[in-house]
């Protein structure tokens, strides 16, 4: 705790003294923007330095060497601790926070929709529930899989000791509590009102409390181009002997996808915000009408969210695909078509950006080849849902929370996806741009596809993280509640949309009223399924009944090592010397360990099939 | 900083412990660098292209053409030099890369100079208001930014250079801030053009 301590009392003296700075050499008021970017710069300086940047990299830049906290027990979860796992928790832990006060502000915004004119809060003010609701929930999205279950699971599925540069793995999730204190504080200035999107020339002339929004984009871009590197680079070049490419778990596999992606576009954002901020603190003018023009902003912004859409879905297919090949106990079908429709998601993603801006008065030529490239996105999107479903085909099914929320996974991103073929089509996209019909899409794939994601990798993956069982009986009438009460959320909004229902605005047409009390009513049975879910993980971490190593019977290497994972996953070196996902393939081997000492590692690969289904 | 990231497992291990070979660590350092570079010119390509999507190539008569083409050599010999100081270290002639890295970081400081002197001028013939002060202002602020870091890197390099650190089997450290300042170097060469000549 002393390091958290020290990091608060930093940053706080840093932001006190970037504002005295700024005022003594330039007067204005402390609440001018200057002051506040400055404040923040050094606030985030202190921040870093105090939670343990000074001890890791600062004594290395005199020439002395740098020391990390090898603390055990609870308190390395509030340190700058560089084990994988414990930063992995730490992201999990955080996020699914962020998540839950993103479900209040989501409530906010039903119970005042729940009936036509404005009675629960003023329309300003939902304008700023609404953003903040869409920023909170898109970063619970980008970061929550890849962030949580990325770090703690991809260096063990590839026989690695931890991350290839773990203290800077360290710097990326301690960059993660600022964006949300800033976030969180953007109320004392006057919150921001443009909507997650930040469109200018709104976002250049609206009240201050942007600028610490676009610090924040630019802390949590700083975050995220940080941990793509980390992970591109551990899986290149830390995988154990025998680990080739064509043996790299899926989940692995998605992971290093995402990080591609978020290491190659997360700048654009960053640097939309940057643009926005220079235009509102520094004098210059790119999205000014008569000089520059505001749909520089709409293209270098979707350039990111565009791509950042599969940052947030890819991972979420890696999950889902691990789970359907481990409860239907068969080989993951078309593994290799399954990889490349994943990289070739990859590369379409980063050109198809301005089918968002189909009804914004970009050229007209631009239309017909948008529109080509975004609905190509969704053949290798097919092919995945055949590996899914390939794999489901006549296997037994052993339905356990994991697969149960998978099926809600699948049925949700289907009509997510579907939807989605009519917003790429410029023709309906023109009727539909900007109606609650793009709301329900959206929340279809990126709730259906990423949050529901996240919900079932940690069932999944909680009893390796914390070495006991969450209540089987709790987490399947979770699962099969938050799939209904989300589908009873978001039908109606489809054909409010349809029909004309405006985003973003807490007001409409009493003609609506129907569709709107019932999705607020379903909305709120949503909002209190978490309770259940969140009730259910820290009640089983503290007294779940103790698991073995790999309740699952499943195959890759993470399930072959205790639970929880022993300080450096390992205790002697893995050799991979067959596929993953050999499920009922008699005498298949992923695994296992030639080194191992103790009787009691067998070191033959415990996941070898014992239950699996003969094809 | 993303150049500095070599792996220190902690001290207090349980003795006799499996550790993975640590050979990956020198091609995971240039690894990462690579990918960090690769991420910094993107940001500097949305920064350009939002130069190209509001202006194109519309330049202003007032620019100081001779001023620029002096900093662009100013900053190319500059690579040259750090290039060298790399390359002494390598062979252990401790003497030559304090003597070019001090050569390298003189030339940094030169350009930077020259930029503020240029800024001076810029702000009165096309402030930041203007469309193409806009643009300008941007980019040069940017990549005086990365100057400055890079300039920091070098510094700090120096320093435990003369400390004695660094040699011909260890010089990540100076390779790592080298290779960040011809990336530095190289995105001059395109802002220079984008900026003055087109």
């Amino acid at each position: 705790m002393k390091y958290v301590i020290r990091a608060s009392v930093l940053a706080f003296a840093g932001y006190v003294a970037g504002i005295w700075l700024t005022v003594a050499v330039r007067g204005g008021s402390p609440t001018d923007e200057v002051a506040v970017v400055i404040g923040y710069i050094l606030a985030l300086t202190g921040w870093l330095a105090g939670i343990g940047g000074i001890e890791a990299f600062g004594r290395q830049w005199i020439g002395k060497s740098s020391e990390v906290s090898t603390d055990r027990g609870w308190r390395r979860y509030f340190e700058f601790s560089v084990d994988h796992k414990v930063i992995g928790i730490q992201y999990g832990v955080t996020l699914i926070g962020v998540l839950l006060i993103g479900g209040i502000s989501a409530m906010i915004m039903r119970i005042e929709l729940a009936a036509p004119g404005s009675g629960f809060v003023d329309l300003d003010d939902f304008n700023k529930i609404v953003s903040m609701h869409g920023i909170l929930m898109v970063a619970v999205a980008v970061a929550g899989i890849i962030g949580a279950f990325g770090n703690y699971i991809i260096p063990i599925q590839i026989g690695a000791q931890d991350m290839a540069f773990p203290r800077l793995n360290a710097i990326g999730y301690w960059l993660i509590p600022p964006v949300a204190v800033a976030l969180l504080l953007s109320p004392l200035l006057g919150a921001f009102n443009a909507g997650w999107t930040s469109y200018a020339p709104l976002s250049v002339t609206n009240e201050s409390g942007q600028i610490l929004f676009n610090m924040a984009i630019v802390t949590f871009g700083m975050s995220s181009i940080l941990g793509g590197i980390n992970v591109i680079t551990t899986v290149i070049t830390m995988r154990a002997p025998g680990m080739t490419w064509g043996r790299l778990p899926i989940f692995t596999w998605a992971g290093l996808a995402t990080s591609v992606l978020s290491f190659a576009v997360t700048q654009f954002f960053a640097a939309a915000v940057i643009l926005v901020t220079m235009d509102r603190v520094a004098g210059t003018s790119f999205f000014q009408p008569e000089v520059g023009s505001a749909l520089l902003y709409e293209h270098i912004f979707w350039f990111y969210s565009h791509p950042a859409v599969y940052i947030m879905v890819l991972p979420g297919f890696g999950v889902i695909l691990e789970i359907v090949t481990t409860f239907a106990r068969k080989p993951l079908f078309a593994y290799k078509a399954v990889v490349a429709s994943i990289f070739t998601i990859v590369g379409l993603s980063v050109v198809v950006w301005a089918h968002h801006m189909f009804t914004s008065g970009m050229a007209n030529f631009l239309h017909g080849p948008f529109m080509i490239l975004t609905e190509a996105i969704s053949i290798p999107t097919g092919v995945i849902f055949l590996g899914i479903l390939g794999t489901l085909w006549q296997g037994r099914l052993w339905f356990r929370t994991p697969l149960v929320i998978a099926f809600g996974w699948l049925f949700n991103f289907t009509i997510g996806g579907i939807t989605g073929i009519f917003l790429a089509d410029v023709a309906t996209d023109i009727h539909l741009h900007d109606t609650y019909f793009v709301v329900a899409h959206f929340h279809y794939t990126i709730v259906g596809g990423s949050i529901f994601a996240l919900l079932a990798a940690s069932f999944y993956w909680f009893p390796k993280i914390t070495g006991r069982m969450y209540n089987e009986t709790a987490g399947k009438i979770f699962g099969i509640w938050v799939t209904v009460a989300f589908n009873f959320t978001f039908i109606p909004l489809f054909w409010a949309g349809m029909n004309g229902m405006n985003r973003r605005i807490g007001d409409y047409p009493d003609a609506f009223a129907g569709a709107n009390k019932f999705a607020s009513v379903s909305a709120l049975i949503l909002g209190a399924s978490f309770l259940l879910y969140i009730g259910n993980l820290v009640y089983s971490a503290i007294w779940g009944p103790k698991v073995g190593p790999n309740p699952w019977n499943a195959r890759t290497l993470e399930w072959l090592i205790p639970s929880p994972p022993p300080q450096h996953n390992f205790t002697s070196q893995p050799v991979v010397i067959g596929h993953p996902y050999a499920y009922g393939v008699k005498g298949s081997v992923h695994a296992h360990f030639p080194d191992a000492e103790s009787p009691d590692d067998p070191g033959d690969g415990r996941g070898s099939d014992e239950e699996g289904v003969l094809v | 900083m993303a150049l500095d990231t070599t792996h220190e497992t902690p001290s207090t291990e349980p003795h006799g412990e499996y550790h993975q070979d640590t050979s990956f660590q020198p091609k995971a350092n240039r690894i990462g660098l690579w990918l960090f570079i690769v991420s910094e010119t993107f940001l500097f390509g949305a920064f350009l292209s939002a130069r190209w999507f509001s202006t194109g190539t519309l330049k202003p008569e007032e620019l100081n053409q001779t001023l620029a083409l002096g900093l662009t050599i100013v900053l190319l010999v500059s690579s040259i030099s750090a290039y060298l100081a790399e390359t002494s270290i390598r062979f252990n002639h401790r003497r030559n890369f304090i003597l070019f890295t001090s050569f390298t970081i003189a030339m940094g400081l030169i350009f930077l100079g020259g930029v503020a002197i240029e800024l001076q001028e810029a702000i009165h013939a096309y402030p930041p208001e203007t469309p193409y002060g806009t643009s300008y202002f941007m980019l040069i602020g940017l990549h005086a930014f990365h100057v400055v870091t890079g300039l920091t890197g070098l510094m700090i390099v120096l320093v435990l250079g003369i400390k004695g650190h660094y040699g011909s089997d260890d010089y990540w450290g100076v390779e790592g801030v080298v290779k960040y300042w011809h990336f530095v170097d190289l995105a001059w060469v395109i802002i220079y053009p984008t900026l003055y000549l087109f």
